[in-house]
């Protein structure tokens, strides 16, 4: 079972206090009609499905109720960090200089 | 290839099994092949078995990162069934079951398919409606499933408790008396064996790490951990990993992976004769040759390619398992494992060709395509061998999550197998 930081509570909490709610920083179109149905095929369906790195939403849902970001690494399961909802995507693993709520 | 048969394994008995040949080389990679398949688990061993028996394309490499077998193929719970519910789900997985019918004869091989039945258990309205939806759509398209009372399910599943006041009671179950399992195995090795026979090289331990692709676009060939592999005609077959290896040919996919475990207990005598699932509870069992209850259970929640999942996940199965047949409650667990299954948006499978020439995929089966093993690979081979699909597989196309047109088994299949 994971555990993990969420960054509202900050502290570290077990994994079936939260859901998961797939990849983040996917933005819904602000033009729908505009979209062509290459561009609904990725908005609803592409992931990036990373091996390695991985950007993910998660909402701690039998705590602070609240959404908020991760990053984790796929292949051993070991999160980078997590930050809050609205905090832009970081970079490179060693370039970040925000809230680094994560444990390793 | 040593032709199995009574008088050899009564020869080699005699001889105290010394001097049985290797069933197969393990091949090294030549330079160039006229197809190579990426992965060499059933689907992808299965393919190139096909490609030379039906098509007369030998000079095919199946290349593995690992050894053959050892990816879902290996890790499964064995469950095979075709009723599912639309026409185009029927059609592929009763092609499917159709081979499995004469696969031991066929590779002269002993993939121990057993038609033991498999039981879908209805536990509430909502169940017994979509079953009930289910077996009639199935006829329809000449499958057979049939709706079992809670008494007749019990019948044919002595363990099975029908108790009305359990938490999830039994409310009836659909049958389809053709399913059942075969030993996953057997199916690799017996692939894997018939298509070395005809000229295939499996080469394990071996990852693609590229796709290599020419001015036109059009692919050139593989890189190797073992170097270059020239080829026009590339086949994934890659599970958990086909959004990885689609990635490396410049597409990105519908698909994510997750963990699904099984789990096995310590073997006992025979007293389980069928498989039986119970959907709404996330649990599925049956009981091996050996003796050991195979029991799967459902997926983590987050993508992974760890192959292992979370105890929370097994501890609810296993709760459901010990309330449906209690008779199990103080039984052990000997071992359990995980694999990653690629899931697709609409819970079927992608199978034929790709925006890229002469790249073909064969993935999203996610927790439920060993039952399709030996149709996936019928229709791979020949989606490969014609430049086109199959007509079986031609509604399985990338383009359907553009166009709109999903073959939506999700809702009726949360524990798809
Ligand atoms: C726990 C569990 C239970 C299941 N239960 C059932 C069930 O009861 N019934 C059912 O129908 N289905 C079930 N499934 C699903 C089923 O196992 C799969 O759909 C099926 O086995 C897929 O077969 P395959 O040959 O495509 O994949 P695999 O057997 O996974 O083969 C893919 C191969 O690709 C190789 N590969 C990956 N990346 C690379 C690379 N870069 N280079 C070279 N090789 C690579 C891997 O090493 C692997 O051997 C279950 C799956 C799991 C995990
Ligand atoms: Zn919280």
């Amino acid at each position: 079972m994971l555990l993990i930081h969420c960054p509202y509570c900050d502290e570290p909490r077990p994994e079936i206090e939260f859901g998961y709610a797939g990849e983040a920083h996917i933005a819904r179109p602000i033009n729908p009609d505009d979209l062509s149905d290459a561009e609904w095929e990725t908005y609803l369906f592409v992931r990036t499905n990373a091996r390695g790195r991985h950007f993910e939403r998660w909402r701690h849902v039998h705590g602070c109720g609240r959404f908020f970001n991760a990053v984790r690494d796929t292949v051993t399961d070991t999160f980078e960090r997590t930050y809050k909802a609205g905090v832009a995507r970081p970079g490179e693993a060693d370039s970040w200089t925000g809230d680094t709520g994560g444990i390793v | 290839m040593t032709r199995f048969s009574a008088a050899t394994l009564l020869a080699k008995a005699i001889g105290h099994h010394k001097g049985w040949p290797a069933q197969w080389p393990d091949a090294a990679p030549k330079p160039s092949y006229d197809a190579v398949i990426v992965g060499a688990g059933g689907h992808g061993l299965g393919a190139a078995y096909y490609l030379a028996k039906k098509h007369g394309i030998t000079n095919v490499a199946v290349i593995d990162k690992g050894w053959l077998g050892g990816g879902n193929t290996g890790r499964n719970t064995t469950i095979i069934r075709s009723n599912y519910l639309y026409d185009e789900s029927a059609f592929l997985y009763d092609h499917a079951v159709k081979l499995w019918d004469g696969l031991s004869q066929e590779l002269n091989y002993n993939v121990m398919y057993s038609k033991r039945g498999v039981l879908m258990l209805a536990h509430n309205v909502h169940d017994v409606q979509s079953f009930k939806r289910h077996i009639h759509s199935n006829r329809l398209n000449g499958v057979d499933n049939e709706w079992l009372t809670a008494e007749e399910a019990q019948a044919y599943c002595p363990p099975l408790s029908i108790d009305p006041n359990a938490r999830h009671p039994v409310l009836g179950a659909a049958l389809q008396r053709r399913g059942g399992t075969a030993r996953h195995d057997s199916v690799a090795w017996g692939y894997a064996r018939g298509a070395a026979a005809l000229g295939v090289d499996i080469i394990q331990n071996c990852a693609v790490t590229g796709i290599r692709r020419g001015a036109d676009g059009a692919v050139e060939g593989v890189e190797t951990e073992r170097g270059f592999i020239a080829t026009r005609k590339i086949g994934v077959s890659a599970a958990g990993n086909s959004s990885v290896l689609m990635d490396m040919a410049g597409l990105r996919f519908p698909l994510e992976s997750f963990p699904l475990q099984a789990l096995v207990s310590e073997p006992v005598k025979p007293f389980f004769p069928c498989v039986v699932m119970s959907n709404t509870v996330h649990a599925y069992m049956s009981q091996s040759d050996k003796g050991e209850l195979v029991i799967g259970a459902g997926t983590d929640a987050y993508v992974s390619y760890s192959q292992r999942g979370a105890l929370h996940i097994v501890e609810h199965t296993l709760a459901a398992i010990c309330e449906i047949f209690p008779v199990v409650r103080r039984m052990r667990m000997l071992r359990n494992w995980g694999g990653i299954v690629d899931v697709t948006p609409d819970r079927s499978p992608i199978l034929g060709k790709t925006p890229v020439k002469g790249l073909y995929v064969n993935c999203g089966w996610g927790t439920g395509g060993f039952k399709a093993t030996p149709g996936a690979a019928d229709l791979l081979a020949w989606t490969i061998a014609k430049d086109e699909p199959h007509p079986i597989n031609a509604p399985f196309n990338l383009d359907r999550f553009r166009s709109g047109r999903l073959i939506d088994e999700a809702a009726a299949a949360a524990v798809a197998h």
